[in-house]
């Protein structure tokens, strides 16, 4: 048999780091032929970008690899000499990144920045880069090439400039692409696009290709063989899409299970069901509990350097109305920039609205002056749940002193003495282990952070819960334990959520009803099982349609 | 043009900072001999009987057509006495300032590009130890290498040896001067006066230059557009020195106007260890002699250059930055 | 004195940047105890011999400021002209001055006050300024163009004529002498707590604090400054080096601390006139000291910051 492609055999890396040597990956066996597309999955923290940036020893000045071969196509890259790595980075190995924000130089045109590339690995002269970049473009389908040659990038948007990096990366016909999370930052409907320009590249030049990624739809949707990475190991490996059928390892079970699809439930993200959400939950009453009516919040742009504020105004929440009922979780789904995130500060009265009523039990909350606010009654009444759950919560206090923060300053019949069991049975509510209760958050583990979080906006017994973008921080194992944790005490406490996220397809899982957000506009609502299967508007349709989806 | 508000801060606290001197100008004036009506009449004169409102008015007026009043010290006024010593203060700070770039973006790049190393330890250790260099300490010591021990450096007075004639006026910098005059004999006489005292400066400047350079070249360098054009294949050369360098350049942008301004202040014990008869020695004397015309001349000179520095590095900073544009 | 100019724009965090998975990695492979951070306190500072080498200087610099007057050969005031500008000798290992003063003992002694000065004038800007800068960061408006206002417009004088022009204003004292230290050091500490406030602002765990009922200013001080914290130490500790450094200077030319007082910048000026003849251990050993305690405070500043955060290192 011959030689694959590209074969790492036993590689095992090393970190040197204040710690001490961290072990990042350790025994790692990866094959790949031409012409195949392989994924690496795992969550964070597994070290499925530590092993492809060991290929082109991208490893930084703290890394080496510790034992262990890398083949490719003959050659040896585990211990590369300089004039190696120079023939081999961007001529026979490319590599497209996350954040293509960030991977352009940021005060270098664009066009520059294509033919430094292509006059390093000698594809192009002075003379003739100029029409091979605007070559360059064409293939990444970029038309308006004129200006986006001129462009800085940050002129250009996220999804052009990882056009601008695929282009980069293709500009020396490499046989291996090495996409590590190429879409990560991007929202979703221009993730679709980017993969579908990556892949058609790829099958037309038949390329290698490493895809690295945390999300196993995107795995299935692209890939031919899988890789499943855990805490430096690979725990599967697999040639075919039968991963998805029949997985062996338990950990690939759990990530199956805990990756949301079309049709899955809450309950079902877990391999086994959760006792508390075996019975079927009750029906809703239509008791109202928030009304939003005519939301408006305006900032007013600042033009730099001047003294004079011009009137240059933005709506970034224009005119919003909706309902939520007593018990009930309505979903708010849009992109980056929607104004979904300034409609729940508004809610949460940490921001003051521009016009409109948030009537809360009939009161018009919104007159209140977020300052006085703290002081209203109805401060306890709704909380939230923040997106970060290591930035949420103060690097200074303790998990207890997190907890009862809220009980301290806003209890009207506190009671020192209960204070310390009033605690323990919150940390016990949402499953924090007690013996954890005095740890600080950098001693806890993101999963446990959340459940911090939780605790503290429940703390007292609140009735409306703003979720913003609760999970988009966690890795899909630990996310899915806290839909369930959300779900539950919904659930028990007939709490009413808004629940703010990028993603519909977590959404649909935990709201009755649905809202999605364009523009600072609601575009379409309804019943979520309406709006899933029957959307209506063009948006809500190219939302679903963008999301990469597991077969079931 | 946000330096304005600061440049109006400073007129008025110039004012109210003279304006408090110990001592009075009358008195001064009018000579040990005088009696009170002769003080009345030259405080009515110097416009002293005004309340301190009307007194800042006269003042401002005067500022606008350039009058900065007369020097008790010396009689001349001040706008004549400042123009004739600006060029010797600016001249050496100037040397000062080149030499501390010439030796510390080079030290900073060395740094960063050996994070860590004993390169790294043995750079942070000489900047650290030249800017913890008490100014005047450095200048005697180098005054006690390079005149008393070696003899290289002449006698450490003046911006020129005696037996040389000073050059016709040209920008009022000795050494170029000196050469378009074509006269090279009295250049390199007075670049062996400046040498010293630059020097001294530069020694000072190195530090917060170098380590802005190391650290803003350290972030470049971890950067995720460095870390791609590596995986891209772009060579080390140019990834340093095209790729990292120019974004480094914009932080060490920003501090150079702080550095400016702490030279200026330094100028002033250098001036005074090496009798160099520029501003700033001139100031201490004033100071000294409750003159406050000329203090406040000395203090609105340098707030003048402030903001001309300042603006003139909001310039480069666009130049360099395309995200910043000038038209905002 | 190059530190404090660093913090203007400090481009943050570039440490997980490098391999995000790696910090995830090593917090799950060590036991979060209470000991973790002393063990990772020890495993820098030997890892890096300066930071190490600062701490122990600075320790003795203290020990020698509380204890020096006890221990001097000789009464550092008492002249005798007969032994004036003698060079190091074993009796007196700095030579003495023009009026046969023990240089050593001079030197020794001088060591509390000039610590003294530093200390009280940093600890006034301190407090001052970092509570102009956290109201500034915070509230920002109004409060922060008037702040920013007035931290500009101290620096747009050369600082060191400020305080020699506030010295001369306010009478030729000692306490002048700090107070003029003290207020050109506000700018810098108004500029670090705006800029590490506005960094902490931006974080959830302040929104968090709101809707737990916390008023903004309880939230300031009790969640956002405490956080600051750090940071701000690492100034004080930087700023010690350039106050001691200003205070030498201004009773160099003359200001402040006034003959026969024992003070480093004193000693220098003095013996200034007698380097041109020869006479080098005049002003060399107070000049070193001098050298010495700003390089001590200064490394010390870059130890605390390698603490705090490695990156910000500069």
């Amino acid at each position: 048999m011959a030689k694959p492609f590209l074969q790492i055999k036993n590689l095992a890396v090393d970190f040197a780091t204040r710690r001490g040597v961290v072990h990042a990956v350790d025994d790692i066996n990866i094959n790949l032929n031409k012409g195949e597309v392989i994924a690496i999955v795992g969550e964070s923290g597994s070290g499925k970008s530590v092993t492809a940036y060991s290929i082109l020893n991208l490893l930084g000045n703290n890394g080496k690899i510790a034992k262990g071969s890398i083949t490719f196509d003959g050659m040896n890259l585990e211990n590369p000499s300089a004039s190696l790595l120079k023939d081999i980075r961007g001529r026979e190995i490319a590599m497209i990144f996350q954040n293509p924000m960030s991977t352009l130089n940021p005060i270098r045109k664009v066009g520059d920045q294509l033919s430094d590339m292509l006059r390093q690995h000698a594809q192009a002269t002075n003379q003739t880069a100029p029409r091979k970049v605007i070559e360059l473009l064409h293939k990444v389908e970029i038309q308006d090439t004129r200006r986006v040659t001129n462009a800085y990038p940050f002129e250009l948007s996220g999804g052009m400039c990882q056009r601008v990096m695929i282009a980069l990366a293709l500009a020396c016909n490499s046989r291996l692409l090495i996409a590590d999370e190429p879409t990560t930052g991007l929202d979703v409907t221009t993730q679709k696009s980017i993969m579908d320009l990556i892949m058609g590249l790829v099958k037309h030049r038949n390329l290698a290709v490493i895809l690295i990624t945390h999300d196993l739809g995107m795995a299935y949707q692209y890939c031919d063989k899988f890789v499943v990475m855990e805490k430096g190991q690979v725990v599967e490996a697999c040639d075919d899409h039968s991963l998805f059928t029949s997985p062996q390892h338990s950990y690939t079970k759990k990530l199956l299970a805990a990756t949301p699809g079309i049709s899955s439930k809450v309950e079902h993200l877990t391999p086994t069901v959760p006792v508390e959400l075996s019975k079927p939950a009750v029906e809703i009453e239509k008791k109202e509990l928030l009304k939003v009516e005519g939301l408006v919040k305006t900032y007013i742009l600042k033009s730099q350097g001047g003294f004079k504020s011009q009137g240059n105004t933005f709506n970034a929440v224009d005119g919003v109305n909706f309902t939520i009922y007593q018990g009930e979780c309505v979903g708010l789904v849009g992109e980056s920039g929607c104004g979904k995130s300034t409609t729940s500060r508004l809610i949460a009265r940490l921001e003051q609205p521009s016009e409109g009523r948030i009537l809360f039990l009939g009161e018009d909350i919104g007159q209140v002056s977020d300052r006085d606010f703290i002081r209203s009654p109805r401060r306890k009444d709704i909380q939230m749940v923040f997106q970060d759950p290591t930035g949420s919560l103060n690097p200074r206090h303790s998990a207890f002193q997190l907890i009862s923060e809220p009980i301290l300053r806003l209890q009207k019949d506190f009671n020192k003495a209960n204070l310390k069991d009033q605690v323990y049975q919150l940390a016990e509510k949402v499953g924090l282990p007690l013996e954890l209760i005095y740890r600080l958050p950098h001693q806890l583990s993101g999963g446990q952070k959340a459940r911090v979080g939780i605790a503290r906006a429940i703390a007292l017994n609140p009735k409306l819960l703003i979720l913003d973008e609760p999970t988009s921080a966690l890795d899909v194992s630990v996310q899915a334990i806290v839909l369930q944790l959300l779900e539950h005490l919904r659930r028990e406490h007939n709490l009413s959520y808004l629940f703010v996220s990028h993603d519909l397809n977590v959404v649909r899982m935990l709201s009755q009803r649905i809202l999605v957000m364009q523009s600072g506009k609601i575009v379409e609502s309804g019943e979520t099982a309406e709006v899933m299967s029957k959307p209506k508007h063009l948006f809500t349709k190219t939302l679903l349609a963008a999301i990469p989806q597991l077969a079931s | 043009m946000l330096a304005v508000p600061s440049l109006i801060g400073v007129i008025v606290v110039a004012f109210v900072l003279t304006r408090s001197l110990p001592g009075d100008p009358a008195v001064y004036f009018a000579g040990i001999t005088a009696d009170e009506e002769s003080i009345a009449q030259i405080r009515e004169q110097l416009g002293l009987d005004k309340s301190i409102f009307h007194q800042f008015i006269v003042y401002c007026k005067n500022l606008t057509q350039g009058n900065l009043g007369v020097s008790l010290n010396t009689g001349q006024s001040v706008a004549s006495e400042l123009s004739a010593r600006f060029p010797a203060s600016l001249e050496l700070t100037l040397t000062g300032l080149a030499l501390a770039l010439m030796a510390a973006i080079p030290l900073g790049i060395l740094a960063a590009v050996n994070p860590n190393t004993w390169i790294d330890h043995l750079c942070r250790i000489f900047v650290t130890a030249g800017a913890s260099t008490p100014i005047f300490f450095s200048g005697l010591l180098l005054v006690f290498v390079f005149y008393y021990l070696l003899g290289w450096a002449p006698s450490p007075i003046g911006r020129l040896d005696f037996f040389y004639l000073s050059p016709p006026k040209v920008t009022g910098f000795y050494t170029i001067d000196a050469m378009i005059n074509g006269d090279f004999e009295t250049a390199a006489a007075a670049a062996k006066q400046l040498i010293l005292p630059a020097i001294t400066l530069a020694i000072f400047a190195l530090a917060p230059i170098a380590r802005m350079t190391r650290s803003a070249m350290l972030t470049a360098m971890g950067s995720e557009y460095v870390k791609a054009a590596t995986a891209n294949g772009i060579d080390r050369r140019k990834i340093i020195f095209v790729y990292a360098l120019r974004n480094a350049m914009l932080p060490l942008l920003t501090i150079m106007g702080l550095v400016f301004s702490y030279l200026l202040g330094a100028n002033v014990l250098v001036e005074k260890v090496f009798s160099w008869p520029g501003i700033g020695s001139f100031a201490v004397d004033a100071l000294v002699a409750s003159d406050f015309a000329a203090v406040q001349g000395f203090i609105l000179v340098m707030a003048v250059m402030f903001v001309v520095l300042n603006l003139v590095i909001d310039i480069l900073y666009t130049l360099v930055d395309p995200r910043v544009s000038i038209d905002g | 004195m190059g530190d404090l100019l660093l913090n203007k724009k400090m481009v943050r965090n570039t440490d997980t940047k490098l391999d995000p998975e790696l910090s995830q990695h090593s917090q799950n492979s060590a036991t979060p105890e209470q000991h973790d951070w002393r063990q990772q306190t020890w495993y820098i500072l030997s890892q890096n011999p300066i930071s190490m080498f600062s701490i122990v200087l600075f320790l003795i610099f203290i020990l020698v400021g509380i204890t020096g007057p006890f221990w001097v050969p000789f009464d550092p005031i008492a002249s005798d002209t007969s032994i004036a500008l003698q060079a190091p000798s074993f009796l007196h290992l700095f030579g003495t001055d023009h009026l046969g003063r023990d240089v050593f003992s001079r030197v020794v002694v001088a060591t509390r006050l000039d610590l003294w000065i530093a200390l009280s004038a940093v600890s006034i800007s301190a407090l001052v300024g970092t509570s102009l800068g956290c109201l500034a960061g915070y509230f920002g408006g109004w409060y922060d163009r008037i702040i920013g206002r007035i931290a500009d417009t101290i620096l747009a004088f050369p600082l060191f004529v400020l305080a020699m022009g506030i010295v001369a204003v306010l009478g030729n004292s000692l306490t002048n002498v700090i107070y003029a230290t003290a207020l050109i050091n506000i700018p810098f500490f108004i500029r670090v707590a705006r800029a590490e406030v506005t960094i902490q602002r931006n974080h959830q765990y302040v929104q968090a604090a709101l809707l737990s009922g916390n008023t903004h200013l309880r939230t300031l001080v009790f969640h956002i400054f405490p956080n600051c914290l750090p940071a701000l130490m690492v100034q004080m500790s930087l700023n010690m080096g350039w106050a001691i450094l200003n205070a030498a200077g201004l009773s160099f030319i003359g200001l402040g601390v006034r003959p026969p007082v024992a003070e480093w910048g004193i000693m220098v000026a003095e013996g200034a006139n007698y380097i041109i003849s020869g006479e080098w251990w005049l002003v060399l050993f107070p000049g070193l000291i001098l050298m010495l305690a700003v390089f001590c405070f200064n490394l010390l500043g870059d130890a605390l910051r390698d603490l705090v955060d490695p990156q910000k290192r500069t």
